[in-house]
């Protein structure tokens, strides 16, 4: 009977345990997890801010998820792998494994700032008690400063906007979403948030803190009550660097999502795994990766045979019901589609679909997203019929028949 | 397990079957109170691909990669149905990205929809092929 | 013609508050007779394209739609009657020949509606259908006079082919060409199951129905339309066609523009020319050349086949008939005037030919008169509308009946008789594959195994209270009918009693 050690309780952790028990039901599964939580999808923490959702709903998997799957929790932060005895040490314990999968997740970074230390009421915006902390510190006339305009500080504005005096997003980038959108969609959201109440300092830094105030690079003077740090996150890969494990930005895998150690893997945000649409590692963290880099490494793990390797970044986000869904990477000839209420954007590259982005009418757009995965080769008259809306005419009359017609 | 089947041969594209899943999960009664007026946001669609029209609805993936993407674990499948609870979903429709068959429909609310196969609804036998009227949408074990 | 002289003749009528624009009717309708307006989000009609079929009526989710007949009407005169003035409009403008469908409308005599069925009382127990077996299996074809033996004193099968029938009801000629491939799959379909026959009609029998031999027709008619020897060798029966009820002494004419792909193949004519089915055979001017081609057809498939031949119910009917019994025939069908079609001139349609009721009687007692009633079986048609048209029909002397309007009732048709346009919005009198489609012959024979079984059950219910627990013994058995409201004449031809006697 295998031991498996699982190392974090976020969402990968979660799909490694289904991976591991859809193959093997008796092995012996323990779990560090330092949060002490019942897993949770950490962007669901902006949701929870606007009262969308409550901490009881957020639970990724049932209570019983865990006693089903036969797992020992362990509470604490993993200390230290031993790669050639096989154990983690946790605390005071020592905990054996014959295979290890390391779902350590990302840790908010947060720039060295001068004067950073003098502010009193600062946070990042990563975990539940994050979302907490910022719930007890805001009143109707709190002027809330964002740093970061991504995904995490724009979602946290947005949770945010109606309970709050003002908020001020700053971001060194000139646009919004500036990993995910070019400047015109960019410029969409941002107009969004705008209208909701949301100000903006683009291209600009903080140059220094004192206390309540923060003076940016152009001169510029914020006062504020809370600071929200949204910069960007690391991934959390020091136990396998220490433990001689080969890293790069993430932990590096392979597409069984072994690391360089034997019987160790990884998954998720910590995890550099092999990005589809350009051909090259990188950090792929989102939800979708995670679940499935997660699954497949308990696969592995528990002696199945499963490769990813069609993975890609997928971004669904969405402000004050504005809705845009990204995929894929944005090169080669783009078809462009705009109105006042929706932009469509698809980029064709040697016959193929290869990425998208829709803002407004994202129905269907899971379509495109499979043509991008399937990497299916597309005739002219294809692109046409998908440039104008995403549907399953796509596949012809007999692949169409047996999906809609069979088991699938 | 009996799941919606589809078969386009007999389509007739009369889009009645997305008027009657608007209908069998709008908890109302009279279908004209239920619909009139209204835009419809039904669970199924119907699509066309030149003289040809079929109607697509959650496919119940045997690996369903909504559930899979899904980041609130509002979506399951249970028995064969994948459903989605309404009440854990924060409508950021990630499953809208990869639903491969487009089954899972974005709403102005903050929950996405698709098909459960009527099984949550008073009808309780899909309302698409209770009304289809040329058998194009059947409900059957293959 | 700038002055439209001709009121559309209904109304759409729209409940504006059942309403949900949900644009079934306007997707539904082959007639564009609906449309939707975007700007007003309202459905709008221009009801002079409607030909109330009601195919958007049976598919408003909602029941917001009706179609009435419009109010609008030309001053009342009991001998110019508004479709006489109508008619005179049309035929002043266009300057042709008037074309209708289906059987004839006008309000001429229903004889099976003054007949009245017999039960049994006190004297002679009737029967429960439910408890005690019945038979309702008719063989059709001719039967021996004689039983014959050879010099040991064995029987010696002398037995013509026979048509075995589950019950005495089939399915009627109608062409692949006049109605469309998923209407006659359902026929075959449905005929298949009931152990009935159903009726190529002059068009052919599509590679794809062959299947159905064992239940099938094949017809052969003036145009010759399909005819080859696998078609000949792959039905039941050879049905020659001298006339049809809805157009005696007319012949066909299926226009170019309906003989497109596997109707032109099946048919064995190229592609948009015009089917043309002469009004006679040109090889058959006697009864002696009627015999020449019941026996090159029985020739052509070694006399395992019975040959029917069909003929129009038409005045001197009953010595027609004497003289086809003689022909070699096996089956004698008579068409009654209100039988249907696909196209037909209105005036022939409407004023030639004879009730079948009448035809019917004249000919199985001239035949029986003349001896020779066991020479052939009769099949009746021409508006056989239920089990008790059936069972009078039988009474009468018929041995089976055709039906083929109230087949194409129960395939949804909803009798606007505009089948010669072929845009039948319910996908059986049109070779669109979009209108097609919308037959699905799943559902289709279901229905028409329901209307049979159905019929099956009444027929017995009916036979179960006369006493007759078999078919057979109803045949020919007037004693069983009375008729009400009708004259001596027509008394002594239906050769029955009036009520109360």
């Amino acid at each position: 009977m295998k031991n498996y050690v699982i190392i974090g309780g976020g969402v990968a952790s979660a799909s490694c345990i289904e991976g591991i028990r859809q193959i093997d039901k008796s092995g012996k599964i323990y779990l560090i997890s330092g949060e002490g939580k019942p897993t949770y999808c950490r962007p669901l923490i902006s949701y929870y801010l606007q009262g969308i959702t409550d901490f009881k709903k957020m639970k990724y998997r049932p209570d019983e998820f865990y006693t089903d799957n036969n797992c020992e929790m362990i509470f604490g932060k993993a200390e230290k792998i031993d790669a050639v005895n096989k154990t983690v040490k946790v605390g005071d314990k020592t905990i054996k494994y014959d295979r290890l999968c390391v779902a350590t997740g990302s840790s908010p970074f947060i720039p060295p700032f001068n004067g950073l230390d003098t502010v009193k009421n600062k946070t990042a915006f990563m975990t539940e008690d994050d979302a907490l902390y910022i719930e007890k510190n805001i009143s109707p006339d709190t002027k809330v400063l964002i740093i970061g305009a991504g995904l995490i500080g724009l979602k946290c504005a947005e949770g945010l906007v109606s309970k709050v005096g003002s908020i001020t997003v700053s971001d060194l980038a000139t646009r919004v979403l500036s990993s995910i959108l070019d400047d015109k969609c960019a410029s969409y959201m941002q107009k969004v948030l705008e209208e909701q109440g949301v100000s903006f300092i683009l291209g600009d830094s903080v140059s220094s803190f004192d206390k309540n105030t923060a003076t940016f690079n152009s001169g510029k003077v914020v006062d504020f009550d809370l600071l929200i740090l949204a910069v960007g996150v690391r991934a959390n890969i020091s136990l396998v660097k220490d433990a001689g494990g080969e890293t790069n930005r993430g932990i590096i895998v392979n597409d069984k999502m072994q690391t360089s150690l034997q019987h160790i893997y990884a998954a998720g945000d910590c995890a550099e795994g092999y990005d589809n649409s350009i051909n090259a590692r990188r950090v792929l963290a989102i939800l979708p990766s995670a679940y499935a880099q997660g699954f497949t490494a308990g696969i592995n793990m528990a002696g199945g045979n499963k490769s990813l390797n069609d993975e890609f970044p997928l971004n669904a986000i969405g402000f004050f019901g504005l809705h845009a869904l990204t995929a894929g990477a944005y090169t080669g000839e783009m078809y462009e589609e705009k109105s006042d209420k929706n932009i469509k954007r698809l980029f064709f590259n040697d016959n193929k679909l290869v990425g998208f982005i829709l803002i407004g009418d994202v129905k269907g757009a899971g379509i495109y997203t499979s043509l991008i995965k399937n990497k299916t080769f597309l005739t002219e008259n294809m692109k046409k019929s998908l440039e104008k809306s995403p549907s399953l005419a796509i596949l012809g009359s007999l692949t169409r028949s047996q999906k809609l017609g069979g088991v699938v | 397990m009996k799941k919606i089947y589809v078969n386009e041969k007999w389509c007739l594209g009369c889009h009645l079957c997305e008027y009657n899943c608007a209908f069998a999960n709008s908890g109302e009664t009279d279908m004209v109170k239920a619909l009139k007026d209204k835009e419809i946001s039904p669970r199924i669609h119907v699509e066309e691909d030149g003289k040809i029209t079929y109607a697509v609805s959650c496919r119940h993936c045997e690996d369903p990669v909504c559930v899979k993407s899904c980041i609130s674990g509002a979506l399951s499948k249970k028995d064969g149905v994948v459903t989605i609870d309404k009440n854990k979903c924060v409508g950021c429709f990630t499953c809208v990205l990869v639903c491969p068959y487009g089954a899972v429909i974005p709403t102005d609310k903050h929950a996405a929809i698709k098909c459960e196969l009527c099984l949550k609804n008073a009808c309780g036998y899909p309302a698409c092929v209770k009304g289809c009227p040329n058998k194009a949408i059947v409900y059957e074990e293959r | 013609m700038s002055i439209n002289y001709i009121y559309p003749e209904f109304e759409v009528v729209r409940n504006p508050n059942r309403c949900i624009c949900c644009r079934v009717c306007e997707r539904q309708c082959a007639n564009e007779v609906h449309r939707f307006d975007a700007d007003g989000k309202v459905m709008l009609s221009d009801e002079s394209k409607c030909v109330n079929c009601q195919r958007c009526v049976s598919l408003c989710p909602t029941r917001a739609l009706k179609i009435i007949k419009s109010d609008c009407v030309l001053r009342e005169n009991a001998n110019w009657q508004n479709q006489t003035i109508k008619e005179i409009y049309k035929q002043a403008e266009s300057g042709g020949v008037l074309l209708s469908s289906m059987g004839n409308p006008n309000p001429l005599p229903v004889y099976f509606d003054k007949i009245l069925i017999n039960a049994s009382q006190v004297t002679n127990p009737s029967i429960d259908p439910l408890r005690e077996p019945m038979e309702t299996k008719v063989f059709l074809g001719k039967k021996p006079n004689k039983i014959e033996r050879d010099k040991d004193g064995n029987f010696i099968n002398n037995l013509p082919p026979q048509i075995e029938l589950s019950m005495p009801v089939m399915f009627s000629a109608m062409s692949y060409g006049s109605i469309s491939y998923n209407a006659h799959k359902s026929l075959a379909l449905a005929a298949q199951k009931l152990g009935i026959l159903y009726n190529t009609g002059e068009g052919g029998l599509h590679e794809d129905f062959y299947v159905y031999g064992d239940n099938t027709i094949v017809q052969v008619a003036s145009g010759r339309f399909g005819v080859h020897e696998n078609y000949l060798q792959a039905g039941k029966a050879i049905e020659i066609k001298m006339g049809q009820g809805a157009k005696p002494g007319i012949g066909g004419h299926l226009p170019g523009t309906k003989i497109v792909g596997d109707v032109s193949k099946t048919r064995m004519i190229p592609e948009g020319s015009d089917a043309i089915s002469p009004a006679p055979h040109h090889d058959i001017y006697s009864i002696e050349d009627l015999r020449q081609l019941v026996y090159s057809l029985k020739e052509a498939t070694a006399y395992k086949k019975p040959v029917i031949v069909k003929v129009a119910a038409v005045h001197n009917i009953a010595a027609i008939a004497s003289g086809i019994a003689r022909s070699g025939a096996d089956v004698i069908a008579i068409d009654g005037f209100r039988g249907g079609t696909g196209a037909a001139p209105t005036r022939v349609r409407d004023n030639v030919g004879i009730p079948i009721e009448l035809a019917l009687a004249a000919v199985d007692k001239r035949l029986r008169d003349e001896g020779i009633r066991n020479n052939v079986s009769l099949v009746v048609g021409g508006s056989i509308r239920s089990a008790a048209d059936v069972v009078k029909s039988i009474a009468l002397g018929a041995d089976a009946c055709y039906i083929a309007t109230a087949a194409l009732l129960a395939l949804g048709c909803h009798l606007c008789r505009t089948c010669q346009t072929g845009k039948c919005n319910w996908g059986i009198a049109t070779q669109n594959p979009e209108l097609v489609k919308r037959l699905n012959p799943e559902i289709g024979s279901q229905r028409l195994i329901n209307l049979m079984t159905a019929w099956k059950h009444e027929i017995k219910e009916m036979m179960g209270g006369m006493g007759i627990n078999s078919i057979e013994t109803l045949r020919g058995n007037r004693l069983m009918l009375r008729g009400i409201g009708l004259n001596e004449k027509e008394l002594e031809i239906l050769g029955i009693s009036h009520a109360g006697q």
